[in-house]
């Protein structure tokens, strides 16, 4: 009565969890990904009649060819560095904060209370430090308030933070529009920083660089090496776990979120003060959605995002040469953003998972 | 007075008709177990979609010599914008469904995704066409307001319920057959179970995989046309850059507002839709147009807070919304 | 073990001739070779299992010995990495549920899977082929008839989320009947029920196999196993020990074949001096989510220097117990004092612990361990590697900003050295080592602690014999150190063996604190079903 395993059919394909992969392997797959996606890329750039490695080549050329794009390169990868980093303190512990954009123009806002109103009161550096100041409180508090929710009711916080953004965003229209709107303006738009106050050059590029790269080493250190860290990732793991141990969860989540507000309230106000001297609606910018990417492509580790932060600033960088160069819409960063992030999401799969075709089993282990 | 109202409710209507067509294909995939996030890119990719399927079947039609059908052209449209976001919608359940990637990142990368598609194309399209976009006379007739025989004629209900373009119509149906469809049918009973509690679904014989992907693809194609209703009706036919931006995320707002509930979603639109306009029809002294902005969403982050505190078992987000379900997880 | 296959294959006969059927239908299933593994775990190695038509048999193991995993191929939820299954002699393949129940098979498990917002007979009909809506009075309509042939009493139009357990038992029964399963596999029915629910779901499981439904039953309670079933099969760590009539053997055999050893466990049991006071529990009282009262005025006192044993059914309060005097879980009346050692004049006197998080324990110099049931869940960091498992409930002691890891690395490296725990080193994550290894690492690090009350719920669960030994002599170092031990078993004979008092939960009452030495197993048994008002003191 027995039968022979070749007559009962297994399914074609199913999976099962690897027990672990070489690091090697992994960054392998991810290499192959990457370079996938870029494949991907290249077919529609050639679908559109350009030659593909002349754009790309264009591309990198636009945001490292010259100390000028350097510059812009630079200037746009500090928000989204210190935005990722930001984040990273909330989805380290599992928090789902995508209120990124709504803690950027809150900062924004807050320093500009200082900014645009005292600066004819304080002389720069205080009024600096002042508008580094509110920026991050009002960031943090703006985190702090789905953090408390959270604790007290299990709120969602995802839906919440993303409602907040557009809260924020609408405030900054009202401020446009009505009480902040700039004298003698015909269009709604808020008054220029003026130069006095704002921040310092150094190499070219306003000082939130130095402080993204002093950010950097320090959240390394902060996740790695404090106990506020470690009980970031044991609240993560599990916060049945983070009770037994007699860690505060309330306490953590609402510590780590105002944390996490405050360094997206910094972008806000290096936003103000170092890039743009106004406030926009368009100071966030998808910041705080790309910045989320970020993190998640970089494993929540800083000088991964670090890396991710820069690359993409370059994609979009690169996007405005191809755009002068080749006449291909500069929106173009963002579907090739998007078609790179869906490669790198998937393959994540592969390092976690192998697959099993019907009839090959055991053959690889 | 009178006339104020009506006239904003008219406005409410038409503003609301997008808002409605997102959530319901928001709540759909959610009601999967899904939660995607991006809806505003699957409601850019359908908007440009859309117009340009319309634009290039005129084009295709007026060099053979013809003249091209509005009726065609709409439904073009409607096929094609219904594709677009259910393309969008398929790249996400590959991703989160079968290669079980985080849900949030993933609808996030697809809003960035599909606003790029949407401007990219809207722009290179554009610039084939010298200069940009626009569907011809015909076409926009075709999303201009119906005269419904003797309904449009009754006074002011005629006016008030009877004269939109049949987009309107279209999205009120897929709502209340939405409705009928998870409270009435079996494979609605079955997709509810499958976004509450997926493992038990499993072992009650659903086929997870199939009902997550159809539903949430499904949802996709409807926010798409939500999204051509945008680049249709809205701007008129013609192609404006970042059309739909911020459209997508209040539906999703919509959906929490509307307790996942479709029929409640119309009610919902209407209010959302009636907000976003309101400023050009009712002045309040003392309160700026752009508080009203803000109301929908305050108002769904209290309908947010207040179900979670009254830790509301029904009218609330499928349970395994968010989460990946693998079968042999231990 | 030959007799005993011989025994086996004699009975085997007698239900042939009656039925006078071939050898290839006589069986509803026939499972042959399978094997099943997760990740370097193997759950199931090489297992036969052969249910008859129209027999209840019982699946017998220990915790851990592999019959839910063996189960949950045959209802397919996990898909066999080799081996056969037939079903009524037809060889099959099982992808998915779906499948099996085309196959008439129908499992009820554990874990209730039943969908909270949704009605009695709504889940009832989930995934059923049918007309295109739903008519609810309908359906509310067969699922009363069908209940009611069986002798249940359920409300079809009833929310599961409003249910008690034994409510949700029912609509899962009825989901599998109303199917037209042939097949049952009821996976540890019993374990949430109170005795008097138990026998009414064993009268009705009798009703279905008078209907001529096959039935397996996971359990690994022997008087059930006695009470129910025609035939016990048995595994014991994921292997197939053998299969016997029930009426042809006695409880004696059957644990010999589960544990694969004579009954007498031989634990060791040190002398006892009667220490001083160490906890004074009085009145404890808390309530769950449903307001339902977990513990119910629960007092008693443990010692310095003893092993206090506590017996009852799943679910008697046993973690409610312990997660309330470890700080974990609010109570609504009660209290616990705590009584320090006098060491000349630094004498710690008594304190009141209850209400005190964990970490406001430890401010109070109070050295208390917990090794919790759900080892992974709440113990440990299953992603975290063991130094960072190991400072878990340390890393506040160093002051200041930064985190110690040398010390807990030490104390890590140690602990593998000690215990001899398995592991490629301190840095691979707990939850990749095996189950044995993970709870010598959450008690060693308790013990590291230097705890003067150690509490710790079923930490043999899951464990092979001789990682059960080697926990057993750890809680005896600790008592033998002064520790006051708390110790929350499952297994009578372990119980028995090494408490040097037993306390008995029934319901979320004390039903009596006894020496184990005086009383009999069955003593025991009886006390975990009912409550009298007797409590023997520390003699």
């Amino acid at each position: 009565m027995q039968v022979k395993s070749t007559q009962v059919k297994e399914p074609l394909l199913r999976m099962v969890k690897r027990d672990t992969l070489s690091p090697r392997k992994a960054w392998g797959i991810r290499g192959i990904a990457f370079l996938l996606s870029l494949i991907t890329g290249g077919v529609l750039i050639l679908i559109l009649g350009h030659n593909p490695f002349l754009v790309y080549k264009a591309m990198v050329v636009g945001s490292w060819g010259s100390s000028t794009v350097i510059h812009e390169t630079v200037k746009l990868a500090v928000p989204l560095l210190i935005t990722a980093i930001g984040i990273s303190f909330a989805f380290k512990m599992k928090f789902w904060n995508i209120g990124a954009e709504g803690q950027i123009l809150v900062g924004a806002v807050a320093a500009g209370a200082f900014g645009l109103f005292t600066a004819h009161i304080f002389p720069k550096l205080p009024l600096v430090i002042l508008m580094l100041f509110a920026g991050m409180t009002a960031g943090g508090l703006y985190g702090l308030l789905p953090a408390v929710c959270k604790a007290k009711w299990g709120t969602n916080e995802t839906l919440f933070t993303l409602m907040l953004n557009y809260i924020a965003l609408a405030f900054v229209k009202y401020l446009m529009n009505g009480p902040w709107k700039a004298p003698g303006s015909s269009f709604p738009k808020i008054a220029m920083l003026v130069p006095g106050a704002r921040l310092s050059k150094v190499l070219g590029v306003h000082w939130g660089w130095i402080l993204a790269l002093i950010l950097v080493v320090a959240a390394y250190i902060y996740f790695n090496k404090t106990k506020q860290g470690y009980e970031i990732a044991v609240v993560g793991e599990s916060n049945n776990t983070a009770r037994y141990a007699g860690i505060n969860v309330s306490r953590v989540f609402t510590r780590t979120m105002f944390l996490s507000g405050a360094l997206c309230g910094l972008v806000g106000m290096l936003q103000f003060a170092g890039a743009d001297y106004t406030i926009t609606e368009g100071t966030a910018g998808g910041v705080g959605f790309t910045a989320i990417t970020v993190a998640w492509l970089a494993k929540m580790n800083p000088i991964g995002m670090l890396g991710v932060s820069v690359f993409i600033a370059m994609l979009e960088r690169g996007a405005n040469t191809i755009q002068t160069n080749f006449k291909i819409p500069a929106s173009a960063s963002d579907l090739l953003i998007g078609i790179i992030l869906f490669f790198m999401l998937g393959c994540e799969f592969f390092v976690t998972y192998r697959l099993i075709f019907r009839g090959k089993e055991e053959q690889h282990a | 007075m009178l006339n104020t109202l009506n006239s904003l409710f008219i406005a409410a209507v038409l503003a609301g008709t997008p808002l409605l067509l997102g959530a319901l294909g928001e709540i759909l995939t959610e009601k999967s177990g899904n939660m995607n996030l991006g809806v505003e890119g699957m409601m850019f990719m359908g908007a440009i979609t859309g117009l340009a399927g319309s634009y290039y079947y005129e084009q295709t039609v007026t060099k053979s010599g013809g003249a091209p059908n509005g009726i065609l052209s709409a439904l073009i449209a409607l096929l094609v914008s219904f594709l677009a976001g259910a393309f969008g919608a398929l790249i996400y359940s590959f991703l989160t469904i079968s290669l079980r990637a985080n849900q949030n990142v993933t609808g996030l990368t697809l809003t960035i995704f599909g606003t790029g598609f949407g401007n990219f194309f809207g722009e290179y399209i554009g610039q084939k066409a010298g200069g940009y976009v626009a569907v011809s006379g015909t076409t926009k007739a075709a999303f201009s307001k119906l005269h419904i025989p003797v309904l449009s004629d009754i006074p002011v209900l005629g006016k008030l319920l009877f004269q939109y373009n049949w987009l309107v119509y279209l999205a009120i149906s897929i709502a209340i057959i939405m409705a009928w469809f998870f409270n009435k049918s079996r494979i609605g009973l079955n997709l509810r179970a499958v976004g509450e509690d997926p493992a038990t679904a499993d072992a009650a014989g659903i086929n997870i995989t199939r009902y997550k992907y159809i539903a949430t693809i499904i949802g996709g194609g409807i926010c798409g046309i939500g999204g051509m209703y945008m680049s249709m009706v809205t701007t008129s036919g013609v192609w404006v850059h970042g059309c739909v931006s911020g459209y997508g995320w209040l539906a999703v707002a919509l959906v929490i507002f509307a307790t996942w509930s479709p029929a409640k979603g119309i009610l919902v639109a209407l209010i959302f839709g009636g907000l976003t306009i309101m400023r050009m029809y009712v002045n309040i002294p003392g309160l700026p147009a752009q508080i009203y902005d803000m109301l929908p969403y305050v108002a769904t982050i209290v309908v947010l807070v207040v179900t979670s505190m009254r830790q509301s078992k029904e009218h609330a987000q499928p349970k395994s919304c968010g989460l990946n379900y693998f079968r042999e997880e231990r | 073990m030959t007799a005993l296959f011989l025994e086996v294959y004699k009975t085997v006969g007698k239900r042939k001739e009656e039925e006078g059927l071939g050898e290839a239908t006589d069986y509803a299933v026939r499972m042959h070779h399978v094997t099943k593994t997760f990740g370097k775990v193997v759950a199931n190695k090489n297992v036969d299992l052969e249910l008859k038509n129209g027999e209840i048999l019982a699946l017998l193991g220990e915790n851990g010995s592999g019959k839910t995993t063996l189960m949950n191929m045959l209802s397919g939820i996990y898909f066999p990495d080799h081996g056969e299954i037939e079903i009524h002699g037809t060889p099959v393949t099982i992808r998915s549920p779906r499948d099996a129940f085309d196959l008439g098979i129908g499992m009820i498990h554990q874990h209730f899977k039943l969908v909270d917002v949704m009605t009695a007979a709504e889940n009832i009909i989930l995934g059923l082929d049918g007309k295109t809506t739903v008519n609810r009075k309908e359906i509310n309509k067969k699922v009363g008839e069908l209940a009611s042939r069986y002798g249940f009493e359920t409300d079809p139009a009833k929310k599961i989320y409003n249910m008690a357990v034994s409510e949700k038992q029912t609509v899962e029964i009825l989901k599998v009947l109303f199917r037209g399963a042939d097949i049952l596999i009821l996976d540890e029915p019993t374990a949430v029920l109170t005795p008097q629910e138990t026998k009414k779901l064993f009268a009705v499981l009798r009703n279905m196999k008078a209907d001529g439904k096959s039935i397996i039953i996971i359990t690994h309670k022997l008087n059930e196993v006695m009470a129910i079933s025609d035939r016990v099969a048995i595994l014991r760590k994921g292997e197939y020990i053998g299969v016997v009539e029930t009426a042809a053997t006695n409880q004696a055999q059957l644990t010999e074949m589960m544990v694969g050893r004579p009954i007498s466990l031989a634990i060791d049991r040190p002398k006892r001096e009667c220490g001083e006071e160490r906890l004074e529990v009085i009145g404890l009282t808390c309530l769950n989510g449903e307001g339902v009262k977990t513990l119910d005025n629960v007092s008693f006192t443990t010692y310095s220097g003893e092993i206090l044993g506590v017996a009852g059914i799943a679910g008697s309060g046993q973690k409610e117990l312990c997660e309330a005097i470890a700080g974990l879980c609010p109570t609504i009346a009660g209290s616990v004092l705590y009584s320090g050692e006098c060491e000349g004049e630094n004498c710690v006197s008594r304190e009141r612990i209850l209400g005190l998080k964990p970490d406001e324990i430890v401010k109070k110099g109070i050295s208390m361990a917990f090794v919790p049931e759900d080892r992974l869940g709440m113990g440990l960091v299953a992603g975290m590697d063991m130094t960072d498992n190991v400072m878990l409930r340390s890393y506040k002691n160093k002051k200041g900003f930064l985190v110690d890891r040398k010390t807990p690395k030490n104390v890590a490296e140690k602990l593998i050295e000690e215990l001899e725990i398995v592991t490629p080193g301190v840095e691979t994550p707990v939850g990749r080592m095996s189950g044995g290894n993970v709870q010598k690492v959450l008690l060693g690090r308790e013990i590291a602690l230097s705890p003067s009350v150690l509490i710790v719920a079923y930490p043999v669960r899951g464990l092979d014999i001789n990682s059960s030994y080697r926990i057993y002599d750890l809680l005896n170092e600790q008592k033998k150190k002064g520790v006051s031990v708390i110790f929350i078993g499952e297994d009578l004979d372990v119980l028995m063996e090494l408490s040097d008092r037993i306390m008995v939960l029934c319901g979320g009452k004390v039903s009596g604190i006894v020496d184990p030495r005086e009383v009999t197993k069955e003593d025991i048994g009886l006390m975990m079903i009912h409550v009298e008002e007797e409590v023997p003191v520390c003699k």
